[in-house]
């Protein structure tokens, strides 16, 4: 990567920043999410959408303001991260829109349109990667707050609780005049600095401290304390907020992060051993979770009986209909999937209209900033930095796996949205923020080293010029 | 650290990997059946997205298609004057499904059938609106109107053939209802059908083909067919071996004959002009059973008739002595469809020979080509050109000098018979009043047409074939005569 020779006469050649790679891509995402607005709009009223310069304005400021300031403050952060993340929001903006427009939604009283709501979203996620960018020089500060964050952590997970249930699931808090918030999704983030923070001072000992059996190393008693703790949490998550969706995040997010810091395979038995134990014991009380599972399990059989099997057989269909290429954007019938047709269940509408096509290439660019993000997490120099960016981009694959396994029908469905692509706006603001920490840590490890201090004795010895 | 991490990124890979095949098997492999799933409203959707294929009478469409507002079912369909083609077309509703033709013929309706499977090919390269194709009927616009305003606010049936051809020509039924009221899907739709289907009148019954009825005296024809056909008599207007008064075979039971009418050793003709029961009671007697469900058989009895809309089999059972030979005279177990009576007359009028009744002349492609077209075709022959032309000789001396003077034509020779079918326990109900009759001219016979009148708001001494039913016979079979 750096390509740094040691001949002073020549003087270090900069690492590529790949800045102008950088815009390049986001112009691309913008560009590629107007079309898509403007296939909508063709395709339901035959015109151009009146909106489709505001959107279009919008979005390219988005990811030019995002853009420079990358530019300025992590100039060499991965090229990657950015563009992928506006061409999704972008992408996602297109869909709510889409779905706005069906006539089955807005004859239901309940109707809000949810898509300029959503760029106002978008707005504020990206300024506060803007602000984690401007005011977060080193990701290693976060490592300061490594207790309090698991205290506010605590807090936001335990704060819907003691708010009604809305759907069956207790992840909302409703503040008047604001609107609803998922403290899950900003929790998500935060608890991850925890872990980061608490594994990186204690992986010696849960390393290294530990009994050999059967081919595996069994942590001491005591060490299992802090998994036990987090696997309770999210036990307790489960059951008292109903939440399947971030109580496998959590608890999937902490046994990768476990194992990057031990490099102890024993650690991702336990963790699928006590997983597996966790979910069929819930399973066999809390009907909630009962009836995702049949309806995971046969999802036609409960048509016209339960709503959750109902639901799970409408999304199948939409998938099914979609076929090899979509039937193109605003011309399917996604809609028919009634209730969070835009949120938890928007993929289906990509199915439907973009094809088995574009679900691939969307699950792709998933993929891509994952991997982008493991990539970040080998480059970066510091452990906490390594744990930070795999934790981060962990939670954002388990996330992404959970919601897009379950809206297939691969995993049973939880209540959880995709990233950047359903409306929402805790997600995609947190999200935006996940991105902005990402970017910060791959800035700080693709930084090139400080160049040596010209040494004189160089010159002196170099005798014939390479 | 770094060793780990690579795993990660293998596992976080196949995660991904999991997701795409399971995406290519829900929307390569799996779907066609996800999307024609029973469940996938959007079946339903493209059903409704292109306007429907008319059902065509005399040129012109008995149907149509409207949009719709406030559903995602664009287009339903629409009668031109409902209740009087219901029975033909039957319904098709985007909620409760379609029956008869616009059921049979959906897939030309609707433009989805095997049978267009190049028109929606070349429609979907180039991009034109997919619409239905046509389905034109043998129907005459005027007879259907003729019976249906004779019938008018009787209850009753009419089913008029061609009998040269076995083409219906009208098929009416009262009381009607019309299939427009719930075409769509929305709550009204239900509750009209719902009002409907708990009407005492059953007015969504086909009452000419799925509606059986005691045939009264009209089956004398047949009872008389059989006796010429199996050499019983072979002289219309020779004396038969009838005593007045004859007893029931078995029983005590005297037969009746409708008032003082002379019936002792009638002719055939004269048996037949008067309406005698003891004659034809003894000739069924004399036949017996099995040779007269031989003889309806032929006539197509005892079996369901597909025009194609399905026409319930009419019936003649094996039964005892007397109960045959009240059969005979149409008043026991035996039950005949309206349109099986009018075979009956065509197959007279048409020298003996029965052409399979049908009313889809041809099905049309969306542009008008022709896809096929019925080819006529005999179904029996149930008695000799001779012996046909025998009891034409008695139906038109019935029409001329009988009970059935309300059915003469000028200028036309018109052969018929009446019949007055008792029916309920101890015939405490209002009666059946029936006429079966056909027109003749030079270049053959172009309609038989049978009539049945529920119940006539009059006395029962007055409710006979020749008063209620035969005025509309005649007028159905004018209407055929005048349009061609």
């Amino acid at each position: 990567m750096s390509v740094v020779t040691n001949t002073t006469t020549i003087g270090a050649i900069d690492a590529p920043s790949r800045r102008n790679t950088e815009l390049a891509l986001v112009v691309f995402a913008v560009v590629i999410s107007v079309f898509a607005y403007a296939n909508v709009g063709l395709a339901l009223n035959g015109e151009l959408p009146s909106g489709m310069l505001g959107y279009g304005i919008g979005l390219a400021l988005l990811g030019g303001v995002a853009h420079l300031v990358v530019r300025k403050f992590a100039p060499y952060s991965d090229p990657l991260l950015l563009p992928l993340a506006t061409l999704l929001n972008g992408l996602g903006l297109a869909l709510i829109w889409r779905l706005d427009q069906s006539e089955r939604f807005q004859a239901l009283d309940t109707f809000v349109p949810a898509a300029s709501k959503q760029l106002l979203f978008s707005a504020v996620g990206v300024g506060l990667m803007v602000i984690v960018l401007v005011a977060l020089k080193d990701h290693r500060l976060l490592q300061r707050y490594t207790y309090i964050s698991m205290v506010v952590a605590l807090f936001l997970l335990i704060l819907p609780m003691f708010f009604p249930a809305v759907n069956g699931a207790k992840i909302w808090i409703k503040i008047p005049g604001v609107g609803t918030i998922q403290p899950g999704e900003f929790a998500k983030i935060i608890i991850t600095v925890f872990f980061a923070g608490y594994l990186m001072v204690k992986r010696d000992a849960l390393a290294l401290a530990s009994r050999r059996f059967m081919g595996l190393y069994l942590p001491r008693g005591r060490d299992l304390g802090p998994i036990l703790m987090v696997w309770a949490f999210s036990i307790l998550i489960l059951v008292f907020e109903t939440d399947l969706g971030s109580s496998l995040l959590f608890f999937g997010m902490f046994v990768v992060m476990l194992y990057v810091a031990t490099e102890r395979t024993s650690w991702i038995v336990f963790g699928l051993l006590m997983s597996g134990a966790g979910a069929v014991g819930v399973a066999t009380f809390e009907p909630h979770v009962q009836q995702r599972v049949t309806a995971w399990l046969d999802p036609f059989a409960g048509w016209g009986k339960e709503d959750a099997s109902e639901q799970m057989s409408k999304s199948l269909m939409a998938f099914g209909s979609g076929g090899t290429l979509g039937t193109g954007l605003g011309q399917g019938n996604s809609d028919l999937i009634g209730f969070a047709a835009n949120s938890d269940f928007i993929l289906a509408t990509v199915g439907e209209e973009l094809g088995l096509a574009g679900m691939m290439a969307v699950l792709l660019v998933y993929g891509l900033i994952v991997e982008r993000g493991v990539r970040t997490a080998l480059a970066a120099r510091d452990p906490f930095g390594k744990l930070l960016a795999v934790g981060l981009s962990g939670s954002f694959a388990i996330q992404v796996f959970v919601v897009a396994g379950g809206v297939m029908g691969l995993i049973p469905l939880t209540g959880m949205t995709m990233p950047f692509l359903a409306a929402g706006g805790s997600s995609v603001i947190a999200n935006w923020a996940l991105i902005g920490i990402l970017i910060r840590i791959s800035d700080t490890a693709r930084r090139p080293a400080p160049a040596p201090a010209p040494s004189t004795d160089a010159e002196m010895t170099q005798v014939v010029r390479p | 650290m770094n060793r780990p991490l690579r795993r990660i990124a293998i596992f976080c890979g196949i995660l991904v990997l999991a997701l795409l095949v399971r995406d290519n098997w829900l929307q390569y492999v799996r779907a066609d059946e996800l999307n024609g799933h029973e469940y996938n409203r959007r079946v339903q959707i493209e059903r409704y997205a292109h306007e429907r294929g008319d059902i065509i009478v005399d040129g012109h469409p008995v149907t149509g298609s409207v949009r719709t507002t406030g559903s995602d079912f664009t287009y339903k369909r629409v009668w031109k004057n409902g209740p009087m083609w219901a029975p033909v077309t039957g319904y098709s509703s985007q909620a409760f499904g379609a029956s008869q033709l616009e059921s049979l013929e959906d897939g030309v309706l609707s433009g989805n059938g095997d049978q267009l499977f190049f028109d929606r090919t070349l429609s979907m390269v180039s991009g034109e609106k997919k619409t239905g194709g046509n389905v034109v009927t043998t129907l005459s616009g005027a007879a259907q109107k003729a019976a249906f305003e004779g019938l008018g606010s009787k209850k009753g049936a009419v089913a008029a053939i061609d009998p040269r051809t076995g083409a219906v020509l009208a098929l009416a039924s009262t009381p009607s209802y019309d299939p427009s009221v719930f075409a769509g899907d929305s709550l009204k739709d239900s509750e009209a059908r719902q009002k409907l289907l708990q009407d005492e009148d059953k007015p969504m019954l086909n009452r000419a083909l799925r509606e059986t009825y005691p045939p009264g005296s009209t089956f004398k024809v047949v009872t008389a067919a059989a006796a010429l056909e199996n050499g019983l008599y072979d002289d219309i207007d020779a004396k038969t071996d009838s005593p007045l008064p004859w007893t029931l075979p078995q029983t005590s039971v005297p037969l009746k004959n409708e008032g003082d009418i002379p019936c002792e050793n009638a002719s055939l003709r004269e048996a037949l002009r008067w309406s005698c029961n003891t004659v034809f009671g003894k000739m069924s007697d004399d036949l017996g059973n099995e040779k007269m469900i031989e003889q309806s058989e032929k006539f197509g009895f005892n079996r369901e008739i597909l025009t194609p809309v399905r026409a319930d089999a009419s019936i003649y059972p094996e039964d005892n002595r007397p109960q045959n030979a009240m059969a005979g005279i149409g008043q026991a177990s035996n039950r005949t469809t309206p349109l099986q009576m009018a075979m009956v007359a065509a197959a007279i009028a048409n020298d003996g020979k029965l052409m399979r009744p049908y009313m889809v002349a041809e099905r049309q492609a969306p542009d008008l080509d022709v896809i096929d077209t019925h080819q006529k075709e005999q179904l029996a022959q149930p008695l000799t050109a001779g012996n046909a032309k025998k009891i034409q000789q008695m139906m038109e001396t019935v029409v001329n000098s009988g009970t059935g003077t309300n059915a003469r034509i000028d200028g036309v020779t018109v052969g018929g018979k009446t019949g007055t079918a008792q029916h309920g326990l101890n015939n405490s109900e209002k009666p059946y009043a029936w006429f079966i009759s056909y027109a003749r001219t030079a270049s053959g016979s172009p309609v038989a047409v049978a009539v049945v009148v529920e119940d006539g708001n009059a006395n029962r001494d007055d409710i006979s074939g020749g008063g209620l039913a035969a005025p509309i016979a005649r007028n159905v079979m004018k209407a055929v005569l005048d349009s061609t």
